[in-house]
């Protein structure tokens, strides 16, 4: 369980995360979600160690990350698989060296154990035949899928994905969404997601939090969130025609009525 | 950012590269490669300059000594003074600065900038230990071969040239080379090749490692970090030069 105690960071005059305190539920799909700018990727980094925050705990099973010397961070480090945006594989590595690398750094198994891990995590997200290719010659969704393998080759404990589906297609996206769902659920991991993509969230947001201009401005699961008057959410969440009508039609499909302020007749036709 | 802010955060990458490796094994392996890349990479240019130079600084000295009381040889004691003196460890320091400094710089900001860094941060591993010191000590044990190569060869080429050009006979040359030899020239060379090894990986791996943006700034952190580098040979050649050349 990772539990976030009033997290403040800045960067010179501007505050970009201010007094967030969260508990991330273990094994299960936290989502942060925000708009852009609205410091859900620093407030990750800072979950992750990669930014110092200005005051606050991240207590990593009651362990305080913010307060360990270099070596004890190796430690939890080694337990955390992240996916970056990006997918950040290693451009001069085949896909095999790029998710054996941990493995080479951390373990002194054999070749031959390694060779069968990495196999054993490119079936799991559903690559074959990309062992000897290099991240060039592979497409977006490929790419975040080998990232996933590489994250989770280890067996961590916490998987960190940074918006795993910019650039990708509505369809791939969901092959990502739901093989970090289904990765979550089998090897039992806390994983918490980034992302601003609808899909994700109510796909796979057993927790949500949601972040505006650096504040936690609401939290719950992805069936609460068809509910919530939080008006900066809704106006997030279901900004298009489209989606506000989604919301409604599951409103009405779950409580017989939808929010007084919109014309049901009109919604049904 | 002001120098000295800039200055201390070097100091702070260079510390931070001393920690126990994670995996012995792994930073071997890339220490090699890195052996491989600056140095056999960085062969082919160094082969061609020093010839070069050796033979341009052969044409040039005769051409000057026009004075029939100055032997021939004499020639060739200039070619190899200049060569072992300044132009091996310096002039190839200051090409090395382009081709291996503009490399790490590049590296490392790609890696940077496509979280590749970041990526390994995550894993547990010390970058500034895995990327960087590999990089550093590597160019340590490359570069002043590199520089032995190519004192060897800028002797050679101003025999070559000598020889062809009809300025002086072979046993004229080799005469001149063993007249007035002081091994101190070699130490001194040496001193200059290791001190230049360590600004041209360290150097541009500061830019590189610590830079922020895109392709462009990637671009730019590795001029910048060429232009810092040369800029600091030259500052130390004469520093040493003050200091050990009395």
């Amino acid at each position: 369980m990772i539990e976030v105690k009033n997290l403040k960071k800045g960067f010179g005059d501007k505050t970009v995360i201010n007094d967030v305190s969260v508990v991330m539920q273990a094994g299960k799909c936290n989502l942060i979600i925000g708009a852009s700018g609205s410091g859900k990727t620093v407030f990750m980094k800072c979950l992750v160690g990669l930014f110092t925050p200005d005051s606050g705990e991240i207590l990593y099973d009651g362990q305080d990350f913010t307060d360990m010397n270099d070596e004890s961070r190796k430690e939890i480090r080694k337990q955390i698989g992240m996916l970056f945006q990006g997918s950040a594989l290693f451009d001069s590595q085949t896909v095999e060296q790029n998710i054996m690398f941990p493995l080479n750094m951390f373990t002194n198994d054999s070749y031959q154990q390694k060779l069968a891990r990495v196999n054993e995590v490119l079936e799991r997200v559903n690559l074959k035949d990309v062992n000897k290719k290099f991240p060039a010659e592979l497409s977006g969704g490929m790419k975040k899928r080998v990232g996933i393998a590489r994250a989770i080759v280890l067996n961590p404990k916490y998987l960190f994905c940074d918006e795993p589906n910019s650039g990708l297609d509505p369809q791939t996206s969901l092959v990502i969404d739901k093989l970090i769902a289904e990765i979550t659920r089998e090897y039992n991991i806390t994983t918490i997601v980034n992302t601003h993509d609808m899909n994700s969230v109510m796909e796979i947001g057993d927790h949500i939090i949601y972040m505006h201009k650096g504040v936690k401005e609401w939290e719950g699961s992805n069936k609460e969130i068809i509910f919530s008057k939080n008006e900066l959410l809704n106006e997030f969440i279901f900004a298009s025609e489209f989606l506000k009508d989604a919301k409604d039609m599951r409103m009405l499909e779950q409580t017989g009525k939808i929010d007084n302020n919109r014309n049901m007749d009109e919604l049904i036709k | 950012m002001t120098l000295f802010t800039e200055f201390g955060r070097y100091l702070l990458m260079i510390k931070g590269m001393f920690s126990k490796p994670e995996n012995g094994k792994m930073y071997w392996k890339e220490l090699m490669h890195q052996c491989v890349e600056i140095g056999i990479g960085s062969l082919g240019i160094v082969v061609i300059i020093s010839f070069f130079m050796g033979a341009v600084s052969a044409l040039q000295t005769a051409y000057q000594l026009v004075s029939p009381v100055i032997p021939k040889s004499t020639i060739a004691q200039i070619v190899r003074d200049t060569v072992i003196l300044e132009f091996s460890p310096t002039l190839v320091c200051i090409v090395l600065a382009g081709v291996v400094g503009s490399k790490i710089a590049s590296e490392l900001g790609n890696m940077r900038v496509s979280e590749q860094i970041d990526a390994l941060e995550i894993m547990g591993i010390n970058t500034k230990a895995y990327l960087v010191m590999p990089k550093i000590l590597a160019a340590l044990i490359m570069i002043p071969l590199l520089v032995v190569i190519s004192m060897a060869l800028g002797i050679y080429g101003g025999r070559l040239a000598g020889v062809l050009s009809g300025i002086l006979s072979p046993a004229q040359y080799d005469k001149g080379l063993l007249g007035n030899y002081q091994p101190y020239n070699v130490f001194f060379a040496l001193i200059k090749a290791y001190t230049f090894a360590f600004i041209i990986s360290s150097i541009p791996a500061y830019y590189g490692y610590y830079v922020e943006g895109g392709a462009l700034e990637i671009g730019r952190s590795s001029t910048k970090s060429v232009v810092v580098s040369c800029v600091s040979i030259l500052f130390a050649d004469y520093v040493l030069a003050a200091l050990l050349l009395q």
